[in-house]
């Protein structure tokens, strides 16, 4: 019984590769022989009128990943440092659940943050030319959602160091950040660097934040500039949901939904992967 | 004895040097700022939302919460949303809980260490790796069109019945791995005792090991499908109605509303509201956000008080 | 609520007689006054008075949990990192203050090293252990020069002196805990401290670092602390036994029992506690 439980775990695994790769096979098709393979590499990302440039929503949601992480990184990091070498325990029971609560916050919450405050009091604060839906404006909400989960992966690979390396390091006359910097934070490299993978993973998932702030719901011209809106593989994929309950004649974009989707898994997949193996490789055994 | 002196004042000299403590505070510093910078987000993002929700709040009090949704600004409210999502719950509930307790036993508890066994765990891991707009996917592809259009001949399957399933495939591996977690805490020693006096491996879960686990599971469990509440993605493409106005049949059962009707969630409703051009829409989504976020601090309040209630009775 | 019999406080005294010589050549380096160490409200040591000579051996001696540990890490203050710890009376360093307001601790732990009981090189290159210290002292010129020399004290280099750049974690328990003793020579400190550093190793490497101990005694003051009283009385010029008190409520409180030549607690030791001890009749 419990055996069965277990299985459809595996069940779901191949149910999600199958339906993806299902659909995603007959997309290539039906727009190889309407238009041709060449709609893949079309002026941006028009799915209703049957341009389905890659580059566009790929390079869109690595510019908003890589805002997130810039956003993130620092954060995370820092915070996971001090909680781990230089909080007192009575300030840590009081600040770490901050993050937590953060970590509780669903995305439609940080999607409209990022529109209605990110967006007007930050960046278009700080740069005139920035739009009120802006890809900008959506990395920045993304980077505050995944900082929670780069700061807690961090800090658990930081605590696991062995209290014993920190002594042998004060014992030698070192400063306290020397000790947490050059001693202990690269003890734990590996966890760390599996942290901020994760978080670069997450950050490329993240549909609601760029569905509500990062604009171009139609559809968009691949666009170098942050502060434009546009559109990424997760927003493409929500709008062409909305829509595609009235759209009833273009099949392919309806099925060029779950291409994108098998593009998506694939990526966050390879760096789930990774991450999992820079942990395992690279694992300092005290 | 003037030689000693000597030496004592060097000594005292040298180690009253004071070296550069100053980059110790320096890095100090910047570090809480990063942990600061956090809280400071935090509330000021809960600030503006309870900011902006209070002109609604202010003019129609609860009604917000009631009321259907509809075109007209004035009066749009947030039910068939929340009705929605405490449907959605209780499916996950009923669905994830057991099935993800339950393959975290066999996982942890009767099977050998086996490659098989391996890759289970491993696929368990990245499947909660992945998107939960993927989920919305499989939602869509399986559950909507294919079991409920093709083989059960539904007209249309966006169902809450395919949103709750989406949703329970969605929370099922972190629910097995909360619940592997909880299970791995109990301490070997309780086990042995059990086998010791000649238990079988049932016998001793159902006896010793899952009601010393139990706490940690329900905390989890309870987390996770808060976390669920508050899931769009998915459902955005499960299916569910995201437009200004739907009203189900006339006198439709609890059952069909369930399984044949359309449906909505509170996220959803929330996504839609924050589309709207009109001003007005701007506080009404600010509304729906404060619903939102008070019930995942009840639920979320409730497990931890619970939780903490378990373990001061051990 | 008894306390453990002993007639009278024994207030160390250099010994006179028997070994003028040495207490003239050797002058005292740690003068430590009526210790008590608290953590939180539990008084941990209670009224310990040692004088530490320079290029000495100073084995600190007892059963466990009667406070050695605490006592040396007063030395260069490594209890300073413990929140609660309370440190009352005096430690004097060449006659400075060793607790006083001005004194820096990370000066103090650069001049008084400290060797711990399981060894925990950094997860770096062996090169990169030793070099640590010196590095963050400032002393980055002749690094090289100063990683060989330190491995060559600590008797390491032979072994080592190919392989710089491997991981230090490789070594055998033995190697890594002379790694940790070169590491902490490598500053050029005035004194070393150890806590029971042969307690995990295999008895022939213990050996080799009892070999070691008494060779570095030529340029160092060595304090070490040992569970192993044979040890003590091979390696060490002078020791001091430390015992427990058990207050009310059953806490545990150490105290120095007796400080002399090891000669002397070895074979006619003035406390009869010390000599039950010795002799295995408790303890």
């Amino acid at each position: 019984m419990f055996v069965v439980a277990a299985a459809s775990t595996l069940v779901i695994s191949v149910a999600i590769v199958g339906s993806l790769v299902g659909e995603a096979i007959s997309f290539l098709r039906s727009i190889a022989a309407d238009v041709g393979v060449s709609a893949l590499w079309a002026d941006g990302w028009f799915p209703r009128r049957g341009r389905f440039d890659l580059r566009t929503i790929v390079w869109h949601t690595v510019l908003v990943a890589g805002i997130a992480m810039v956003v993130a990184t620092p954060l995370g990091l820092g915070a996971a440092v001090y909680l781990s070498e230089y909080a007192r325990p009575r300030l840590r029971r009081v600040l770490k659940p901050v993050l937590e609560l953060l970590a509780g916050i669903p995305s439609v919450v940080l999607g409209f943050f990022a529109l209605r405050f990110i967006s007007p009091r930050i960046v278009q604060a700080l740069w005139d030319s920035a739009q009120s839906q802006s890809l900008a404006a959506a990395g920045i909400g993304v980077g505050i959602l995944i900082v929670p989960l780069i700061s807690s992966v961090s800090e658990d690979a930081l605590r696991a160091v062995p209290q014993s390396i920190r002594e042998a390091a004060f014992g030698l006359g070192a400063q306290r950040w020397h000790t947490s910097l050059r001693v202990v934070f690269p003890a734990a490299l590996s966890g760390v660097i599996a942290s901020l993978i994760l978080g670069m993973s997450r950050a490329i998932g993240e549909t609601m934040v760029v569905a509500i702030a990062a604009g171009a719901t139609g559809g968009s011209l691949m666009t170098l500039n942050p502060l434009e809106g546009g559109q990424t593989m997760t927003g493409a994929m929500a709008s062409l949901a909305i829509g595609s309950d009235q759209v009833a004649g273009a099949v392919a974009a309806f099925q060029s939904l779950f291409f994108v989707g098998l593009l998506l898994f694939a990526m966050t997949f390879a760096l789930n992967v990774v991450s999992d193996r820079v942990v395992r490789r690279f694992r300092q055994r005290y | 004895m003037a030689t000693r002196t000597v030496t004592a004042e060097l000594v005292r000299r040298s180690l009253t040097r004071r070296r550069v403590g100053a980059v110790d505070t320096v890095v100090a510093s910047l570090l809480l700022v990063a942990l600061l910078a956090s809280l400071a987000v935090l509330v000021t993002l809960l600030v503006d939302v309870v900011a902006k929700s209070v002109p609604v709040f202010a003019e129609r009090g609860f009604d917000v919460v009631t009321a259907r949704l509809s075109p007209r600004p004035e009066a749009t409210g947030l039910i068939q949303g929340v009705f929605g999502s405490v449907v959605l719950s209780l499916f996950v509930i009923v669905a994830a809980f057991p099935l993800g307790v339950a393959a975290a036993v066999y996982l942890e508890e009767y099977a050998r260490d086996t490659r098989l066994t391996r890759f289970l765990v491993s696929n368990v891991r990245n499947l909660a790796g992945v998107p939960s707009i993927v989920y919305g996917l499989l939602g869509l592809g399986l559950f909507v069109k294919l079991i409920l259009e093709q083989l059960l001949g539904q007209d249309s399957g966006r169902t809450l019945v395919a949103g709750g399933l989406t949703l329970t495939v969605l929370v099922l591996p972190i629910m097995v791995i909360t619940s592997q977690e909880a299970l791995r805490a109990v301490p070997l020693e309780l086990r042995e005792a059990s086998y010791g006096v000649g238990a079988t491996r049932w016998e001793t879960l159902r006896h010793h090991v899952l009601p010393t686990a139990a706490p940690a599971i329900l905390t989890g469990a309870v987390l996770t499908i808060a976390r669920a509440f508050g899931e769009s993605a998915p459902l955005l493409l499960a299916g569910a109605v995201l437009s200004n106005f739907f009203a189900p049949a006339e006198g439709a059962s609890l059952l069909s509303l369930v399984t044949s009707e359309k449906y909505t969630a509170l996220p959803i409703v929330i996504f839609n509201w924050s589309r709207q051009p009109q001003e007005e829409f701007v506080a009404l989504t600010a509304a729906g956000i404060v619903v939102l976020l008070v019930v995942l601090l009840a639920v979320n309040g409730a497990a931890i008080v619970t939780r903490d209630r378990f373990e001061r009775r051990r | 609520m008894s306390q453990i019999a002993s007639t009278a406080e024994l207030r160390p005294v250099p010994p006179v007689g028997v070994s003028d010589e040495l207490s003239s050549e050797h002058p005292v380096v740690f003068e430590v006054r009526d210790l008590d160490v608290f953590y939180g409200d539990f008084q941990a040591v209670r009224g310990i008075d040692l004088d530490i000579r320079q290029h000495e051996i100073t084995a600190l001696i007892g059963p466990s949990g009667c406070g050695k540990s605490t006592v040396i890490r007063c030395l260069n203050r490594m209890n300073d990192l413990i929140e609660t710890a309370r440190v009352e009376g005096t430690v004097t360093y060449h006659g400075v203050d060793l607790y006083g307001p001005d004194v820096d601790p990370v000066e103090v732990r650069r001049r008084i090293g400290m060797v711990f009981q399981k060894p925990n090189p950094f997860p770096k290159s062996i090169y990169e252990n030793v070099a640590f210290g010196p590095r963050i002292a400032g002393l980055t010129a002749d690094l090289d020069d100063i990683v060989e020399e330190s491995l060559r004290k600590a008797a390491l280099w032979d072994e080592v002196k190919d392989k710089l750049d491997e991981p230090a974690l490789a070594l055998s328990g033995g190697q890594q805990q002379r790694l940790c003793i070169a590491r902490a020579i490598a500053t050029s400190p005035d004194v070393v401290l150890m806590d029971e550093p042969a307690s995990a190793l295999d008895p022939i490497a213990t050996l080799r670092i009892e070999e070691l101990m008494i060779e570095l005694k030529e340029d160092y003051t060595i304090i070490v602390v040992t569970h192993n009283m044979q040890q003590a009385a091979r390696v060490s010029d002078r020791t001091a036994f430390f015992s427990v008190e058990v207050g009310e409520g059953g806490r545990r409180t150490g105290r120095l029992v007796e400080f002399d030549l090891t000669e002397r607690i070895f074979t006619s030791p003035s406390e009869k506690e010390t000599e039950d001890y010795i002799t295995g009749r408790f303890g």
